[in-house]
């Protein structure tokens, strides 16, 4: 594989990988806080995952084994070429299996398969800061996490529910981590937010807004709500048609011309375990 | 005209508590050589408002924003008798603790509603982010008290969920008062609240303000260029000049028969109006 000389290992240089390490420890001993990192440019357009793709790139070892999910999906163009992407950059095993994976990056979830210690999850996330949608002011919104002053957060809500009668946010749902910092979860759907709370370690990496964030195992993941409109992990009412499964999140598709849906597992590796087709195990 | 105040008793005396609310003594902000204010000292007591008036650039809302901490004066003290610890010393406090005050004891009202309120939230939403900045987590009290709030400001309930870019001037700058009061705070700084505003739009406000302000007990600093805006709201008036106050007082004392020559100057230029 003579192409595969041209690069450092994982791609980045030594020394923004020691950046990006350090940044990551930062990130992980205050969860939950945007801890600005100088983002590199990547081989591939921002919307593809650069920060993600660049976390990644970080913690990877010559032993580690990547899965890449895009939509909880290892077989989307953006999943695939940033597998292809680290098969020849790195010369890493590659799954489509969670349990079988020590690190997966994700665009929009979590893999079904609860996953363990020793794994590290990346998520990829278009805008880090969760209150930007009402406080375009920078300065102002580092203030606001300084402080701990996140009324803002709630007015959001407010404005949901005042304006559809419930908290219709569906994706990117804000979370406190462990009683301090207000985060953004990246755009995962709201159904997927109880379980942050688990024993990997979840890193967030944002390219273009240059910031990284972290949830470390075990922390305590919180979803903002009011009282009398508590927080629900919500998901279509209805079981997958390939599976059966009446617990994970599902995607409405389209089957056929005539405009035909049904619901199927958004995880294609949890759907296809629980079919039994257990042959997928490095994809080519 | 005469005025009825909290400060006064039956017999129009001047009733004073013995605690000022607000303590200030030889404040001084310059920007590089220019001054913004310099050598400013007074004390504001609970209940009472008090007027500051003079030209454009003569330091009002230099001396304003000093006060609420907007702005780092360069020398001088100021102390603000909170509910909890007593006087603090609110510039040497720390920006958290000063904040806190902001969103609590402390209200701002600019002449600019574009600058106090958010205009890409709801009426109620505005009203309601004091109330969450504080801890309100229940939505049907929260938008309670924004209902009643914006009731209390003459703003009907059918416009609870309308965003203050469909208001008029008049209304919007209604709404950043009901947004600045809905906590409760002790003190309110005003800056120009009824410039820009037409003149009969200006009465109704100023009607609302005088009426909030004497149902609350509401103590206040309000700036402004218009003598009928104090004539009609402050117990007490600073004049400014250059940045210094030249002449201090009650307010009918100091407009009835002014003593500092510039003073007698803005009195008389507003008979002209
Ligand atoms: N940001 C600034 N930088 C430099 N100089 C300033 C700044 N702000 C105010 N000044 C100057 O400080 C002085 C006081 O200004 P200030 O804005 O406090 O006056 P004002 O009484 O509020 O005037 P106006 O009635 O026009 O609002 C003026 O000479 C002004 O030019
Ligand atoms: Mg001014
Ligand atoms: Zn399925």
């Amino acid at each position: 594989m003579a192409e595969a000389e041209q690069y450092n290992f994982a791609y980045l240089d030594e020394q923004t990988k020691r950046m990006i390490r350090r940044t990551v420890l930062k990130a992980l001993a205050i969860p939950g806080y945007q801890v600005p990192f100088a983002s590199r440019e990547m081989p591939m357009p921002y919307g593809w995952g650069t920060g993600g793709v660049q976390v990644t790139a970080a913690v990877l070892t010559p032993s580690d084994t990547l899965k890449v999910i895009d939509q909880g999906a290892d077989d989307t163009t953006n999943a695939v070429s940033i597998r292809k992407f680290f098969e020849k950059t790195a010369q890493v095993a590659t799954t489509t299996r969670t349990p079988a994976a020590s690190v997966i990056q994700t665009r929009h979830r979590i893999p079904e398969t609860p996953l363990a210690e020793g794994q590290i999850l990346v998520y990829q996330v278009p805008i880090p800061e969760p209150l930007r949608f009402l406080e375009p002011r920078e300065t102002e919104t580092r203030k606001m996490h300084a402080h701990e002053e996140y009324g803002l957060m709630h007015v959001k809500l407010y404005e949901d529910i005042a304006r559809h009668g419930a908290i219709v946010t569906a994706y990117a749902y804000p979370v406190r981590v462990e009683g301090r910092y207000v985060m953004d979860p990246s755009p995962i759907p709201k159904f997927d937010n109880p379980r942050m709370n688990m024993a990997a370690i979840q890193l967030f990496g944002a390219g273009r807004e240059q910031r990284i964030y972290a949830v470390p195992p075990h922390t305590g993941v919180v979803s903002l709500d009011f009282e009398d409109y508590p927080f629900e992990a919500t998901k279509a009412a209805a079981v997958c048609a390939l599976c059966g499964s009446a617990e994970s999140y599902l995607d409405e598709v389209i089957v056929d011309d005539t405009g035909g849906r049904m619901f199927v597992c958004s995880d294609t590796d949890f759907c296809a375990g629980r079919r039994g087709a257990m042959d997928a195990e490095a994809v080519a | 005209m005469s005025t009825q105040n909290p400060c006064r008793d039956v017999s129009g005396k001047p009733r004073i508590p013995e605690t000022p609310l607000l303590s200030v003594r030889a404040l001084s902000k310059s920007y590089g050589a220019r001054i913004g204010c310099t050598d400013v000292s007074f004390d504001l007591f609970p209940g009472e408002v008090m007027g500051i008036v003079g030209e454009s650039g003569s330091g009002k809302s230099t001396l304003l924003a000093c006060l609420a901490g907007h702005l780092a004066p360069d020398a001088g003290e100021i102390r603000f008798e909170t509910r909890d610890k007593g006087p603090v010393d609110t510039i040497g406090l720390g920006e958290p603790a000063r904040r806190m005050l902001a969103r609590t004891d402390w209200a701002f009202v600019h002449q600019n509603p574009r600058d106090g309120l958010r205009m890409g939230v709801s009426a109620g939403g505005n009203v309601g982010e004091r109330l969450m900045a504080v801890g309100a987590r229940h939505y049907g009290r929260i938008r309670g008290q924004a209902l009643d709030w914006l009731g209390r400001v003459e703003i009907d309930a059918d416009r609870v969920d309308d965003r203050p870019s469909a208001f008029s001037g008049g209304m919007q700058q209604r709404l950043q008062i009901a947004r600045n009061l809905v906590t409760g705070p002790r003190l309110v700084f005003m800056d120009e609240p009824t410039g820009g505003l037409d003149v009969s739009v200006q009465a109704r406000l100023l009607d609302l303000m005088r009426g909030l302000v004497r149902e609350m007990g509401l103590s206040a600093i309000i700036v402004t260029h218009d003598l009928a805006v104090v004539r009609l709201l402050a117990d007490r008036l600073m004049v400014m000049k250059s940045g210094r106050v030249v002449e201090a007082g009650l307010t009918d004392q100091v407009l009835d028969d002014p003593q500092h020559p510039y003073t007698q100057l803005l009195v008389s230029s507003v008979l002209q109006v």
